[in-house]
């Protein structure tokens, strides 16, 4: 067991991405082949991914892998450490799900879009993911992070005769640019500094940072990592790219290539750059709390089903953000301990809300798949036709929502004790900030459980609100045992989670050279502490019994009155009214107008009515309403930057005259310039 | 083991009697205040019981959600019931789950009854379900900020441990900090119970229902499920209040005598806070929904600064 060569599998599961990506293009005149190859190979690497993140993290001893490439600074090296093999496994899980969901997914692929060139592209979209997690190398990783910012591409705009799609794609590829930019610069700063481009060097390298370099260096890291994280106020691609992929694609997009930012922010700033002053970690701290509520305020708005979903994967990076940042607050102050337990509360929390997110965007697949559209309007009801995906669905909105005894109470329970530990742990006026934060953490919460009831009961509950939703079927078999895989996850993660948490103990030794995850578990391994002397402590596990327990007399008393009173089925009340029908109903639009209402300074809502009438306006004929709030980053942010780049660009045209001379003058320039800095003492 | 079950299974029993008991109490003094005979202290009994020999009718349109609800906003009221320390400083399952866990469990009975409302598919469950979500997120930051007050001056979020540290400085209520987390704790109360001036509890008028909203379409032992589950719920942030700021007479331990002081006290308690609810109920008017928000805000800022006086004094 020892012995076991965790590396072998390691590499078995890259041969499986690498083998599959090309298998794939190989056989694409034959789809359903294809769509075995597809399915078969990822899973393949899936479980292989998996075995290995698992030994890895059971022994607890890193490997490294070094080929010498022939070029300067760039080597192929590959380090397989604690985070590295979380994320390998969270990853791991997701995509045995969805290549288990795609094998039914892909079928409607077949005779119309070319599966071969899909499972190229998502296998390489899984390889250049382990490649991130695993490098150890800056080139190898920028080469890692720029295969998958341009494969997400080729899979954001697979759907590209749509003009919305190809807008999106456009977006996306575009920000992605500018925050592998932003890491490009950050990464050439440490290199200057180390004077090698290994991960290695620049963790030995970090005390001699100045702190000028530190700062402008966690700048451009932060940027770019956050960009790709979706943090507000760069989170515009977001809503826009998720939703138009295909449906397994836009989970894996939110699940896990998000966290790829969380990924290299845990490692670069825990890492590479030292210890970071205070300032950095509130800085990161305040950023998640903004992109938490505003993430889910504008969530709360949408009621397309996919983009709901993708402006949740900004609010959750935020509480993510929130653990990461009172991490790195904790750090500076001299408290390891505590920073150790926030950094566990920020990792669980990616991968729990990896998991649900991917469970929830299936849930989505599922629905669109069977409905044929995304907005939650014309759908509900489907919870008869579809009752394992509605099901799965629930599950997940109540462990998105942070409801015990699942997965999402846990990890935000954690955020919220160590945000409390952090008023006692720092000094000044900044300590205020911390309990401040755990409020807009609960505002967060109750906001994200008010949008699932209505993601959940708008689109599976009551009556179907078009024909489309009146004639659904269920999923098919793979797709919903995928789901159920995630479901399982949720609720294994949830209430076995004292079984769970000592997997964090190599991660916080590596990073921050503590130990805490199973200081964390009290009670005959039921109970979880927060680990303080008096500290809170909870039990999901109990939880969950005692609920089982009380349900049973609660259950009794009603069977047995039931069986001796009558129990119908009747009309819902309609006012005297005869008849009420889906137009009856309350819509997503109506659900949410209170915080629409409340929030108006946010969303400037603006709205209009247009009623027809013949006699008196109190008896309409017809009646159009149109609703839409403000896009406020967009229209005062990132249009006045357009609008300027625009503008600098016309100006710049003035020195592209096409004339020769000039251009051969403009070189003349560059090169005295070049000699003079070159030959500067 | 057995030890703890005896005390889970006696505080669950003090629960489910105590709790309609303090509805009926609610109702026949506040129907006295506003010169009306009342229904009588034991009517909620009565309510219940009645409800349980009744058969039920459920909407064509509904789903397995309707029917599971009523059983989930009950056992997770009365599960929450036991992690609070009631008589007694030592509350069964407080090991299991601190503060935090009342809170999102408390949440986890309302999401499911937001969507049982809506399952019905009238817009009147709709309705109830928007404006209970609505008013239960902007009051859960307020509420936070007070318990984090009380949880930092206790430095824990377990309310066995928090109730220990009151006792022992049983006079520490009259901290500025206190008073305001006080404070900004009973406007919530008012919010989260369903009182007025945020919701009336006697009303099915449409433009101000909430609760009643949700559960227009129960009846039979449904209805008595939810009924019972949210008076429980509504004894269990009273007795939240009063044990966190007022621990006088909480014993220390599950002797006989120590209980039946610790109950003396406990309801006494537990009716002045609830004449304090009715005399706020009978002297305000119920405000318009969209006032209520800044009637929490005022709660949120009470949290506000009850956090910042811990740090000045």
């Amino acid at each position: 067991m020892n012995t076991f060569p965790v590396g072998t599998i390691f590499a078995l599961s890259l041969t499986a991405y690498l083998g599959g990506a090309l298998a794939c293009l190989a056989s694409w005149q034959k789809p359903a082949l294809c769509r075995y190859i597809c399915c078969g190979s990822a899973l393949a690497g899936a479980v292989f991914g998996g075995l290995a993140a698992v030994l890895g993290i059971l022994q607890g001893t890193p490997f490294l892998w070094s080929i010498s490439s022939g070029i300067p600074l760039f080597t192929y090296s590959f380090e397989y450490d604690a985070l590295a093999g979380f994320f390998n496994l969270t990853l791991a899980i997701l995509a045995g799900a969805v290549s288990l969901y795609s094998f039914s997914y892909l079928r409607e692929f077949e005779g119309k879009r070319n599966i071969g060139f899909f499972g190229f592209l998502f296998h390489l979209l899984l390889l250049s993911l382990t490649v991130v997690f695993t490098a150890a190398n800056a080139f190898l990783f920028l080469i890692g992070w720029e295969v998958m910012a341009l494969v997400a591409y080729g899979l954001v705009a697979f759907y590209h005769e749509d003009r919305e799609t190809r807008r999106a794609g456009l977006l996306y590829i575009v920000m992605a640019h500018i925050d592998a930019g932003c890491l490009l610069l950050g990464f050439a700063l440490l290199m200057q500094v180390s004077g090698s481009a290994d991960f290695a060097s620049f963790r030995t390298a970090a005390a001699q940072l100045s702190n000028g370099q530190q700062a402008a260096a966690f700048i451009f890291f932060f940027l770019g990592f956050g960009i790709k994280a979706g943090i507000i106020p760069f989170h515009i691609w977001l809503p826009a790219a998720h939703p138009v992929a295909p449906s397994n694609i836009s989970a894996l997009l939110s699940g896990i290539v998000l966290k790829a930012g969380i990924y290299g922010m845990a490692r670069i700033f825990l890492g590479g750059l030292g210890v970071l002053p205070s300032w950095a970690g509130l800085l990161v701290l305040i950023v998640g709390v903004a992109s938490a509520v505003l993430g889910v305020l504008y969530a709360l708005m949408e009621h397309d089903l996919k983009r709901l979903l993708a402006y949740h994967s900004i609010e959750n990076i935020g509480i993510i953000l929130i653990g990461l940042g009172a991490a790195l607050v904790f750090r500076a102050a001299g408290h390891p301990q505590l920073a150790a337990v926030a950094l566990i509360a920020a990792m669980f929390h990616t991968l729990n809300h990896a998991i649900f997110k991917c469970l929830l965007f299936l849930g989505a697949g599922s629905v669109l798949h069977s409905t044929g559209t995304r907005n939650m309007e014309e759908m509900g009801g489907l919870i008869r036709p579809m009752p394992v995906t509605a099901f799965c669905f629930l599950i997940g909105a109540v462990a998105i929502s942070g409801l015990p005894p699942l997965n999402g109470f846990v990890s935000e329970w954690l955020t919220y004790q160590s945000l409390l530990a952090g008023y006692g742990a720092t000094g000044g006026l900044t300590r205020i900030l911390f309990p401040l934060a755990g409020s807009m953490l609960a505002l967060t919460g109750a906001l994200a459980a008010a949008c699932f009831v209505k993601a959940f009961a708008i689109t599976f509950l009551a009556l179907p609100r078009s024909v489309e939703s009146r004639h659904v079927h269920e999923a098919p078999r793979s797709m919903l045992v995928g789901m159920g895989w995630l479901t399982a996850a949720c609720l294994a993660l949830g209430l076995g989670v004292t079984w769970f948490l000592p997997v964090f103990d190599t991660l916080t030794e590596q990073l921050l050279g503590q130990r805490v995850g199973t200081n964390l578990i009290s009670g005959h391994g039921l109970v979880l502490s927060a680990g303080l002397p008096h500290g809170g402590t909870v039990s999901t596990a109990v939880i969950g019994i005692g609920l089982v327990i009380l349900l049973i007399p609660a259950v009794l008393l009603v069977s047995i009155r039931a069986r001796r009173f009558a129990r119908k089925r009747g009309p819902t009340w309609d006012c005297g009214l005869p008849g009420l029908s889906e137009e009856n109903e309350f819509t997503a639009t109506a659900f949410s107008k209170p915080l629409r209402m409340i929030f108006s300074a946010l969303y400037q809502p603006r709205r209009e009515i247009q009623a027809v009438f013949d006699v008196s306006p109190y008896f309409p004929k017809e009646i159009r309403f149109e609703s839409e709030i403000e896009p406020t980053f967009e229209k005062r942010l990132y249009v006045p930057l357009k609008d300027l780049l625009l503008w600098f660009s016309i100006r710049m045209r003035a020195i592209q005259a096409g004339s020769i001379h000039a251009y051969l003058a403009y070189i003349f320039v560059t090169l005295v310039l070049l000699l003079l800095f070159g030959v500067r003492p | 083991m057995t030890g703890l079950l005896a005390k889970a299974g006696l505080q669950m029993v003090l629960l489910l009697l105590v709790a309609p008991l303090l509805s009926g109490i609610i109702k026949t003094l506040k129907a006295r205040l506003q010169t009306r005979r009342g229904p009588g202290i034991l009517q909620s009994y009565r309510d219940i019981f009645k409800l349980f020999h009744k058969g039920m009718v459920i909407p064509d349109t509904a789903s397995w959600i309707f029917s599971t609800t009523p059983y989930i906003v009950f056992v997770t009221a009365a599960l929450v019931g036991l992690m609070i320390p009631m008589t007694t400083t030592d509350a069964p399952l407080s090991l299991f789950g601190g503060v935090l866990a009342v809170v999102y469990l408390l949440a986890l009975g309302r999401f499911f009854l937001a969507l049982g409302g809506l399952d019905a598919g009238s817009s009147f469950g709709g309705l109830g379900s928007s404006r209970e979500m609505t008013i239960s997120a902007i009051a859960e930051p307020a509420m936070m900020l007070a318990i984090f007050t009380v949880a930092l001056a206790a430095s824990s979020t377990n309310l066995s441990e928090m109730a220990k540290v009151a006792v022992s400085q049983s006079w520490k209520f009259l901290a500025p900090s206190q008073m305001l987390a006080f404070a900004a704790l009973f406007i919530v109360l008012i919010a989260e119970t369903g009182r007025i001036p945020v919701d009336n509890p006697a009303t099915h008028l449409e433009l101000t229902m909430i609760h009643e909203a949700m559960i227009l379409e129960y009846s039979g032992p449904y209805l008595a499920l939810i009924e019972w589950g949210a008076s429980i719920k509504q004894l269990v942030l009273m007795t939240l209040l009063v044990n966190t700021f007022f621990p006088f007479g909480l014993s220390s331990d599950w002797t006989a005598r120590g209980l039946g002081l610790g109950l003396i006290f406990y309801l006494t308690k537990i009716f002045l806070l609830a004449g304090l609810v009715i005399l706020v109920e009978t002297t305000n008017a119920k405000l318009r929904l969209f006032r209520v928000p800044e009637l929490l805000m005022v709660s949120f800022i009470f949290g506000a600064l009850a956090l910042i006086s811990t740090f000045l004094f």
